[in-house]
This record gives structure tokens, sequence and C-alpha cells, in this order.
């Protein structure tokens, strides 16, 4: 894994938003991680904890929210994505970076035919006259499993089911043979058995291209599924990094653990599910030292004080825990002041 | 359905979600939920009496509009005037009739690029914002604090009078309007997955505006439209009523009730049939515009 080609590298990213005229929340802080090609990255964590604004910072989506990106580096291929203009990143979505939405129904524009659609998104990146386009579309379609493309091609957004829909929008995202594909959340306003279909159908993808996958999602099962590598997000931080393997056999992070403790196993036969005590603190109102540690069984003075670096572990795992200090490979990272 | 789709596709594909083709025309169920507003239909049935009117009506006059008759001034609705004549004998009916065209046309020129002018600035403004917002809607809102009329006069005042000057000004205070509600129904479908979609394929913008948003936001313009019309043709009228209008002499709705105020008390048919007219025109547009805002909006049942 390790010898693979590294298609983004996103480095240190800080996404800021403005709140009022002179207040600021940091979204996403410090965060780094690597998509390889043919590799499927999970990126887990619960609702608002920067997940999304991750990947719409790496897409650069962000020109309409108060949000932006204020440090690090998004590297394509090497390219750095930050110093892009509007134009050149114009020409990178949709045929370097594309990207699936959660919500398959409404991704697509209501009042204009699947046809017409597919074509402008391939004719956006391609030289391809209309007829040409309107071909490559039903290929497309035809790969991503959609039966009876000819007639789906003619149908309006609302004509389809919500599985169809997104089998559309992974043919649309995919029609330029994008090398990375950002998958915000693609199953969950699906129900299981097309979750299981369009997740298989995302490894397919991932196995004939070589595409690199990252996956954003808060259902751990569909990280055991899909993913090789996992990063697990609290409060705009990466808590953890580890192999898809070693993270539900060995969490090391008191989040991690708790998330995984939450998931109900088949044939434990408890009552009730245990929880993370608390919810996600306000991103405005930050406690001081670990973000975690007010809901944290196993926090500690030392916790409530200074924020932990992310501690590299040995076998690339990482973690955001003074309890991993003992283990740590590197004492800490040289980022640890500016994270205090 | 599904059994349909497994029959048929299970040799093609393993996959469940085929897709839910539900045939049915989206006009004709449009149709359907707007012919139970009866009062809609009617002004629908009314307006398009009045667009008729305006195309054939001079042909089918029974008199010439502009002929005088001297030997039968002001005299009573009969079998031979319908309505009666006016002060220089000329037919009111016939000259009602000719006059559809020059009212509702001019109503409707000045309302047409209005709702251009209008929508293009609202679009712009709901998409980009900034500067650009601010200063489309701070336009607006100096132009809505004042009222229609008096804005309409004060633009006549400047320009001169007359019927093209009148179209400008109805033009002037038709486009806030537009702006206002056009910005809105932009900012409700910029927020829309499918533009962040677009987007994230690598939409240029002009593409994403017109291609995207525009469409989101015909429904908004469509009700405007018609609801504006009635005000417009009021207002036309009104400026024609005060003299800033159409030439006196010509037979636009407005200028036939100010010649006809004269008369009030010695024939009133004169006012009673453009008046009578105008505030049918007006009723109809608006009730027309309820119907369709009751049916086009998904939030009222």
């Amino acid at each position: 894994m390790s010898e693979k080609e590294i298609l983004l590298d996103v480095r240190d990213l800080c996404t800021v938003f403005q709140v009022g005229k002179r207040k600021t929340v940091t979204a996403v802080n410090g965060i780094s991680f690597q998509v390889g090609a043919g590799e499927i990255l999970g990126l887990v964590g619960e609702s608002g904890c920067g997940k999304s604004v991750t990947s719409l910072s790496v897409m650069q989506l962000l020109k309409n929210t108060s949000g932006r990106v204020v440090s690090g580096q998004i590297l394509l291929k090497g390219k750095d994505l930050l110093h892009c203009t509007e134009k050149e990143m114009r020409a990178v979505r949709g045929k370097e970076i594309s990207m699936i939405f959660q919500e398959p129904m409404s991704s697509l524009n209501p009042s204009m035919r699947i046809e017409a659609q597919m074509v402008e998104a391939i004719r956006l990146h391609t030289d391809m006259d209309k007829k040409a386009a309107r071909d490559h579309a039903l290929t497309m379609m035809r790969k991503v499993g959609i039966a009876n493309p000819e007639t789906t091609i003619r149908s309006y957004p609302h004509q389809l089911s919500g599985g169809m829909s997104q089998r559309v929008m992974i043919a649309m995202a995919m029609s330029c043979d994008p090398t990375v594909l950002i998958a915000d959340e693609p199953t969950t306003a699906l129900d299981v058995t097309i979750q299981a279909q369009i997740l298989q159908l995302m490894r397919q993808i991932r196995d004939n291209n070589n595409t690199g996958i990252l996956l954003i999602t808060h259902d751990l099962g569909v990280v055991a599924e899909m993913c090789s590598r996992v990063i697990v997000m609290y409060a705009g931080r990466i808590v953890e990094e580890a192999p898809v393997q070693e993270l539900f056999a060995a969490p090391k992070h008191p989040y991690t653990q708790g998330l995984i403790a939450s998931v109900p196993k088949l044939g434990s036969g408890v009552t009730s599910l245990p929880s993370i005590p608390g919810s996600v603190p306000d991103l405005s109102m930050m406690p001081a030292g670990c973000k975690f540690a007010p809901r944290c069984s196993k926090a500690c003075d030392r916790c409530h004080q200074t924020e932990p670096p992310l501690y590299r572990l040995k076998d690339g795992r990482q973690s955001r825990c003074w309890l991993a200090e003992s283990e740590a490979v590197q004492p800490a990272e040289e980022k640890e002041e500016q994270i205090g | 359905m599904s059994e349909n789709n497994n029959s048929v596709n299970s040799a093609s594909s393993a996959y469940m979600d085929d897709p839910v083709l539900q045939n049915r025309s989206r006009a004709r169920e449009f149709f359907k939920k707007f012919c139970q507003r009866k009062t809609a239909v009617v002004a629908g049935c009314f307006i398009i009496l009045l667009i008729v009117l305006a195309i054939i009506g001079p042909s089918i006059a029974p008199y010439d509009p502009d002929v005088y008759d001297y030997s039968n001034m002001r005299a009573a609705p009969s079998l031979q005037h319908l309505m009666g004549t006016d002060e220089f004998g000329r037919d009111v009916f016939s000259r009602l009739l000719a006059g559809t065209r020059l009212s509702l046309g001019s109503a409707l020129a000045a309302v047409l690029v209005g709702a251009a002018l209008g929508t293009i600035l609202g679009i712009l403004a709901g998409y980009y914002g900034g500067i650009l917002e601010s200063l489309v809607m701070r336009g607006s809102d100096v132009l809505f604090a004042m009222p229609d009329i008096l804005l309409c006069i004060a633009i006549v005042a400047i320009i001169g009078p007359g019927l093209i000057n009148v179209i400008i000004a109805v033009t002037v205070f038709t486009i806030p309007s537009f702006a206002r509600v056009m910005r809105s129904a932009t900012l409700t479908v910029r927020g829309s997955l499918h533009v962040e979609v677009a987007r994230s394929l690598g939409c240029p913008d002009s593409r994403i505006l017109w291609k995207h948003i525009f469409p989101g936001t015909v429904q908004a313009m469509i009700v405007n439209f018609t609801m504006r019309i009635g005000s417009a043709i009021l207002a036309a009228s009104s400026l024609s009523f005060l003299g800033f209008g159409a030439d006196v002499g010509a037979p636009e709705w407005g200028a036939m009730l100010s010649s006809g105020r004269n008369f009030i008390g010695v024939a009133d048919h004169l006012i009673l049939f453009p008046g009578l007219l105008i505030f049918l025109t007006v009723l109809a547009f608006n009730l027309f515009g309820d119907g369709l805002r009751d049916t086009l909006d998904p939030k009222i049942k």
C-alpha cells in the first residue's frame, strides 16, 4: 500500500467560517491525509465534525458560503489546488476530482432530462459532440448497472428511484474518468440493499479505474466493508488514523472506542447500547484542552488543560490522545505549539 | 411496476432499483389542478377573450372608432350603439374594442421589458451577492418606497408625456418587484444540491445561472408576471386619465375615462363602460395570478 502513487495529498488543512463581523469558527483544523491510487480512505465522524467541510475545501466549493481555507496545502498529483484560479479549478472539478453527494434525489436538476445533464457533464471536459457524448453517457450508465439506459436517459429525475439517481450521479461523476472520487455519505439516504449495491459499484469502479476514493460517512459498517484506511474526525480534528482492521481490533482513541462500542453486534443480545455521553461541543465554544475530554471516560487533568498532539504510532497509525504518548514512534509532531 | 421490471430486466440486471417510470404528463396534471380553481378559470377565459379582442378587435368593431357623428352625440346605449356614443358621436363599443390593443399592449410591453430586466438583475444579485446585491436591492427599496403612480408621474414628468414614455415609466416601476422576487427565488435554488453538483462537475457560472438556476425560478416569475400586468394596466390607464399618456383622442381606456368624466352627470355610460372594463381586466389578471400561484406553489396543496 505504501508503494502506491499518492493522488491526493492534503496537508494541514484549516478551514474557518465567518460568523458575525469579527468572529470566526474553525470547522477544520490542521487536517492531513493522503489518498493513494486504488485506495479507499474512510473519513468517519459524527455530524458537524467537519467531514463535509473537508470535502468541500478540497473541491474549493466554499465560495458561496462564509467559509474559506486559511492554510494548508491540497496537492493533487503534486499540484496545489489552493493556488489554482477559479478557471483552473473548473477544469479540475469533474475531470480530476469528482464528487457524489448524500441525497441522490436532489442531486439532479429536476428541470432537465438525465440526458441533458450527463451530456453536459461530459462535454464540459471533452471535445465530444452531442452524439458522441450521448453514446458515452449510455456506456457510462451501462457500466454503473443501469439496465435500460435508453429509457432512463430520457427520464426526468423525479421518475427515478433513489438508488437509480445515485447510479446516474456516479455515472456522471465518473464520466470523465477522474483520478479521485470524493463520496460524501453516498449511501446514507438509501435503504440497505441499495446501499450494498452502490458500495459494490464503487469498489468495482476503484478496481477498474484505479481511482482513489475518499469515502465520507458516519456509518462504521460501511467503513469496515469498504475502506483500507480510516481517519476518525472529532470537532474538526483528526483524532485517529489507522488501517481498517487494526482500527476495529484495537482502537486507540477513547472516542473511536466509544464509536465502535456503540455499534450493535449481531447475536450479542444486549438490550441497551453503550453511548458516548454528551454531544459535540459548539465550534465557537471549544474546551481548552483535548476537545473530547468533557465526554471522555478516561480524561484526566492533563486532558482538560492541554490538547494532545497527533502522535505517530507504529504501522502508520496516529492518535490524538495522551494515552498514546507511551506508544508514540515520534514523540510529537512539529505542529504541537500551533495546535496548543 | 416492480413485477414488470423484474420480468423484463432480470436477465440483464440483477439490481432491484430500476427506474420507477411514472408516465404522467406534468402539463396535464397542472391543468387539472388549475381547473379546480373556478374563479381563476373564469379570469383566464376573460383574459383570453381580451387578447383575442386585442388582435381582431378593430376588424370586428361595428363602427370606425375615429369617425365623428355630430348628429348622434352622447347617445345612450341602444341597439345601434351598444354602449352609446361619446361627445363626438363616436361609438363607445368600437372604441373600447380598438383600445384593447393600446391598453393591453402597452401594459404587456411594459411588464415584459420590466420582467426581463428585473429578472436579470434579481438573478445576478441573488447568485453573486456582495456589492451587486446591495446595489440592486437597495435600489429596489428606493423605488418601492414611492407609490407606483407617483413614481410614474415623476418619470413621465421628466421624460415627457406620450404612450411610449408611459410604457417606460411603468417598466421602471415593474423592475424592482421582479428583482426582489427573482432574487429570493434564486437564493432558494442556489442553495439546492443540484447546483452544487453542477459546480462540482466544473460548470461555469454562466451555465449554472442559465441552465440550473433560471428554470427553478420561472414559476415565481410567471406568477409575478400575471400579477404585475394588472397593476401595469391600472398605472397606464391612470396616467392616460391624468393626461400624461396616450393622445387625448386615442381610444385608450384611461383616456376615454378622462374625456368622459366631463359628462358624468349627463352621459354616465361614457365612464361606466371604460371604467368597468379596466376594473374587470385588472381583476381578471389578479385572480388569474392568484390561481396560478396556488397551482404552482408546492407548499399550498
